[in-house]
Order: C-alpha cells, then structure tokens, then sequence
C-alpha cells in the first residue's frame, strides 16, 4: 500500500492509512478521531517533508550523542523489587501474576 | 462572605503576605536564614503552605500536593521544599505523567534524582502539571486541564515543565524540578520569568524519569535565580550506574563558577535564529542583552548553524519515533487504566490493548505516537527516521563546528512571549513551531540555560537562552550570573491577587 515515486515521499495520508497506522499503535481509534488525524499528520508530514532537500548520503546517523558502547555492570546479584511490591498496584492479579483477559482464540 | 471592597482587601491580603511569608525568598537566601537562625524550617514551610493556599486555586500549577508537607521532616541539611515534574517518580506517591493511562499508578520506587533530594532532606511539595507525557509547549495537553501563567491568567505557562515554572514564578515553590526533551524547562522557564537549565544529556541520571524520547531526555532546575539553578544542579548531578546513559564525567562545585566576570569570553550570535517572525520584542530584549555582557566585556560574533531550519523536522521524527516505542508499555496489562470492551472478541488481550490506549491517551499523545509510529513503518524507516537521524549528525557538527569560533551562544528562548490559552490548541505544528529555538540543544545533547531578559509591553516576560558545548554547565551559569548581576528583571513578581480575594 506504500510507494515511492522517483524515491521522494510524495504521497497523502489517507484514511486507509491512519487506521493501518492505529492498528499498528495499538489504538482503536473512533472515526470522529482519526478523520482530523488524518489531516493533521499529513501538514505535520508535509512540513517535515523539507528533510528531502537535505544531502545526507556522506553522512552517519546519530542515534545518540554520547558515545557509549556496551555499559555493563559487574555480575553481582543484588536485591530487587519484591514480588508483593511489584504486584501491589496490578490491576487484576492471580497466583503471584498479572491476570490478562484470555490471549489465545 | 461577599466582600464589596476588593481593592482594599487584595492590598491588605498582599500587604500582610509580605509581613509574613517567606516563600518570596530565593532557597539559597533561605539556606543563609536558616543557617544564621533568623528563621526556621517550620516557618518556611508553613509560609509556602499558606502561598499554595492563596494562590494555586487560580494558577493550577500543581496536580497533587503532599498533605503532610507541613509535617516533612525538616531537620535535613537543606530542608527547603521543592515541587517535582509529575513525570518522575517518588517512592509511594501516585505519578501520572498527566495522563488518564497512568491514573493511580503509585512508584515503588524513587528515581535518583530524588533519593539524592531525599539525603540532602528537601521535602516534597507535589507534583506539577505539565502536558501528558511532556508532549506539548503549552501544559493544556494535561488530563487535569491547563495551567495558568502567573504573570497572566489567560495565558500559558509554556510547555511541558509548565506546572514546575509556574509554581517557581508564583512564589509557591522555592525551586522545582522539570524535565526537558525540545525545550520543555527553557520554554516554560522563560514564558514565566524564571531560571530553567537543561544539563548536558548524560549530566543527571534519567532513572526514574518516566520516558519520552530516551536520547533527548534530561532532568533539571527551574529556580528563580542562577545562583539556586547552580545550587540544584549540585545535587541532582553525577554518574549513575542505574542510568546506562548517565556519563562517568566528575561534577564541580557549580556555584563556585557564578563569578561576575566574562571578559576572556567570545559569544556566537547564530544568523540563523534571527528571522523572520521573532517577535520585534524578545529582539529588541535579546539586543539589549548582548550590550549588557558586552559592557561586562564580553566580546560577541557572528556564527552560522546552518542546519538549523531542519531542526524541527529532525526532532519530530526522532522524538515521536523515540516516543511511540516507550509508550507501547502503557497496555492495561500490569498498572494504570484498563479498558476491556463490551463486544471483545474471545482473545480479548488485543481488545484491551486498544481501547485503553484510546480510553487513556489524550490527543496529542495519539497525535505523536501515531507519527512515530509511521516514522518507523515499513517502507518509511529510511526515508523519515534514518534520514532524521542523519540530519542530526549535522546539526550536531554545527556546534561541533561553531565552538571553534565561539566559547558560547546566545539566542532567544523562545520567538514570542506567552500565548493565550487555547490560541495553539488547533493548529499542532504551530504549537511545535515555537520550539525552533530550543531543541537544537536537545538533538546535539549540550547543556543550555533560559534567564529572564526583559517584559514586553503586555507585562509578559522574555527569555534569553545560552548554550554552552557539553558538560560545560559552569560556563553557562558564569555568564548568566554575570548578567544577572547586572539586570534585575529576576527579582520582579508577578502582581497576583489571593483567588480567595476574588472568590
């Protein structure tokens, strides 16, 4: 459902869109909601569409500004949060667990 | 009880406001009258309650307030209250981020920050409002409704920290902690007159700050002068091995840089940040500035950050990216709000998901999530987030590139004062738009500071920003110090009438 055409994003969001992009969020999304969305997100992505104009193909992405790699701790057990405690605002919980509504059809 | 002379009140309730209460006071000339033993710890908090009492029914600037405030335990080393952001968490208390999702979630434990409050023995005010989950420049994004500006009740604070500068300006905190992703200490600082530092990314640990855009994020001081933003920062600062993006880089004594002195300094001014549709007021405030550090001796260029115009872009693709994966926890799974439909299919668990996401989302956190989520989507991850991110590296080398030229930078916080409430609500990338200044900071992770400049003619304050290259914090407070010495717009007040007064 997605195209390029001559590798720019030249496309609307549409309907169709939002709601593929609300499933993909996990938000169900009435259609008084999304309908605004739709236009919303496409001036949001219309202004942000100006990246384009940017020559980035020398450059590295950043996806952090300290160079950090791999920060370890030594492996010496400590205590952690009790069982009891992490459980103690769950909103439903059975047998030391979160109790979810039923996973599997 | 109707009172038909509200003038002769309002004078008497502000007259005998400064015969008694101290919460106008800096905390660090607090700490000096508790040290010499002019005042008592009990006193301070008991003239703080009363300023909250008066005042916060027409600020809002709080969503909860600790009831046993008065009963804090005072005999700490610094035993000045503090209001917190309500996005980091305290040990037993409820955090919501301002969010209907988070609605009686209650920490099982403290973030760093505050276990570092919590020894040095500062009691806890409250949590202040800000815009759900940071995701705003106004704080009218909180499920508790907005805050007001204290020099204005019909407009904003700024955003997201609002609820933290406003409590600052009105005198119903001596200091606060925000927390700063795009701007959201500076902006708000500076839309309500007061002091609001972003560290250096790394500076102050993150553990406990309930997550918006993890490689942005920041905790860090709205006070109502330097010297306090330099005195907080001293004890929120340093490594944390919690934190794996906390630097291992040693913490001066920060208030050991607030000398009156710039003289050996050269400060950039950017082309770039003075275009077009910068209110003619905050230039003409920022102009004045500059000629108050240059009487001072500071000596001031020109310098280009050139990349700078995709600054926005660039932040709005990374932090809703960042965003929509750290709010996918928000299910209904283990806390917070669950929504499980009348209609659920017999896997319901996807059913639940959904409807609580809508049930406890507010717009804009919909708004930002549904666009991260598209940033990040198959067939779209090259074209938005990854060229996001390379276009960061850029503006990231702008500074890189200007800190041979320059030991600082000055520009705006913000291009206008406050805006009304309710002005921005419908038009999002405007709202987004008024952060042009400020997230550059935040992109390439260097520390940058808002102090009051000035008023516009409506009475509204200005704010001026300087940013400094990373973990260079003293400099920063150096310079603002050395204006602030000069200046006195910090020690205004806002002329708020006690809503009891108006009831």
């Amino acid at each position: 459902m997605f195209s390029y055409e001559h590798n720019t994003i030249k496309k609307m969001i549409t309907q169709d869109d939002v709601n593929y992009i609300a499933g993909l969020a996990r938000i169900n999304l009435s259609p008084e909601e999304s309908q605004p969305l739709a236009q919303d997100l496409e001036r949001i992505l219309d202004y942000i569409r100006q990246l384009e104009g940017v020559d980035v193909s020398e450059v590295q992405p950043t996806s952090h500004v300290l160079s950090l790699k791999n920060v370890y701790r030594d492996d010496i057990p400590v205590p952690s949060l009790a069982q009891e405690e992490a459980l103690s605002i769950a909103v439903q919980k059975l047998n030391g667990s979160f109790k979810v509504p039923q996973i599997i059809d | 009880m109707p009172f038909k002379n509200l003038t002769a009140l309002s004078r008497f309730r502000k007259l005998s406001i400064n015969m008694t209460n101290f919460s106008r006071q800096t905390a660090s000339d607090i700490l000096s009258r508790l040290t010499d033993g002019s005042i008592t710890a009990a006193s301070v908090t008991a003239s703080l309650s009363q300023t909250i009492r008066d005042r916060d029914s027409a600020v809002k600037a709080y969503v909860r307030l600790n009831p046993d405030l008065e009963k804090s335990d005072i005999s700490g080393e610094i035993p000045i209250p503090i209001a917190i952001k309500d996005n980091i968490c305290i040990r037993g208390h409820e955090i919501t981020c301002a969010s209907k999702i988070l609605k009686g979630f209650i920490s099982s434990y403290d973030a760093t920050v505050i276990r570092k409050l919590k020894e040095k023995g500062l009691p806890i005010i409250g949590q202040a409002n800000m815009d759900e989950f940071a995701f705003g420049s106004s704080t009218e994004n909180s499920c508790y409704g907005p805050t007001h500006n204290p020099w204005k009740l019909t407009h904003v604070p700024g955003g997201s920290s609002g609820g933290s500068a406003a409590a600052v300006a009105a005198d119903e905190a001596f200091w606060a902690l925000g927390s700063d992703t795009g701007g959201s200490i500076r902006q708000p600082a500076a839309f309500c007159g007061v002091v609001g530092l972003k560290p250096t990314y790394g500076r102050v640990s993150r553990y406990g700050l309930i997550a918006f855009a993890s490689s942005l994020d920041q905790i860090g001081p709205l006070t109502k002068d330097v010297r306090d933003s330099a005195l907080l920062l001293n004890l929120i600062a340093g490594y944390d091995p919690r934190d794996s993006t906390s630097a291992d880089v040693p913490v001066p004594d920060y208030t050991q840089a607030l000398t009156n002195d710039v003289h050996d300094l050269t400060i950039g001014i950017p082309n770039e940040y003075f275009i077009d549709g910068m209110d003619p007021e905050v230039k003409e405030a920022i102009r004045a500035a500059i000629d108050v550090l240059k009487s001072r001796g500071a000596r001031f260029q020109e310098i280009s950050l050139p990349h700078t115009p995709y600054a926005v872009s660039t932040y709005y693709i990374i932090a809703t990216a960042e965003a929509c994966s750290n709010l996918a926890r928000y299910d209904g799974v283990r806390y917070g709000l669950r929504e499980i439909p009348a209609t659920a299919r017999r896997a319901a668990i996807v059913d639940m998901f959904e409807e609580t996401r809508d049930a406890g989302f507010g717009a804009e956190t919909k708004r930002r999530v549904m666009l991260g989520t598209y940033a990040l989507s198959s067939g779209y991850y090259d074209a938005y987030y990854l060229c996001g991110q390379k276009v960061r590296t850029l503006i990231k080398q702008d500074f890189d590139n200007a800190w041979k030229n320059c030991d600082a930078i000055i520009t705006p916080t913000s291009p206008t004062t406050a805006f009304r409430i309710g002005e921005r609500c419908a038009d999002p990338l405007s709202m987004y738009l008024s952060d042009i200044y400020t997230i550059s900071a935040n992109l390439s992770g260097i520390p940058a500071i808002s102090i009051p400049c000035g008023f516009s003619r409506e009475g509204l304050p200005i704010g001026l920003q300087i940013m400094g290259p990373a973990f260079q914090e003293s400099l920063l407070f150096r310079i603002a110090h050395t204006y602030e010495q000069a200046v006195s717009w910090h020690k205004q007040k806002p002329e708020l009438i006690p809503s009891s007064s108006v009831d």
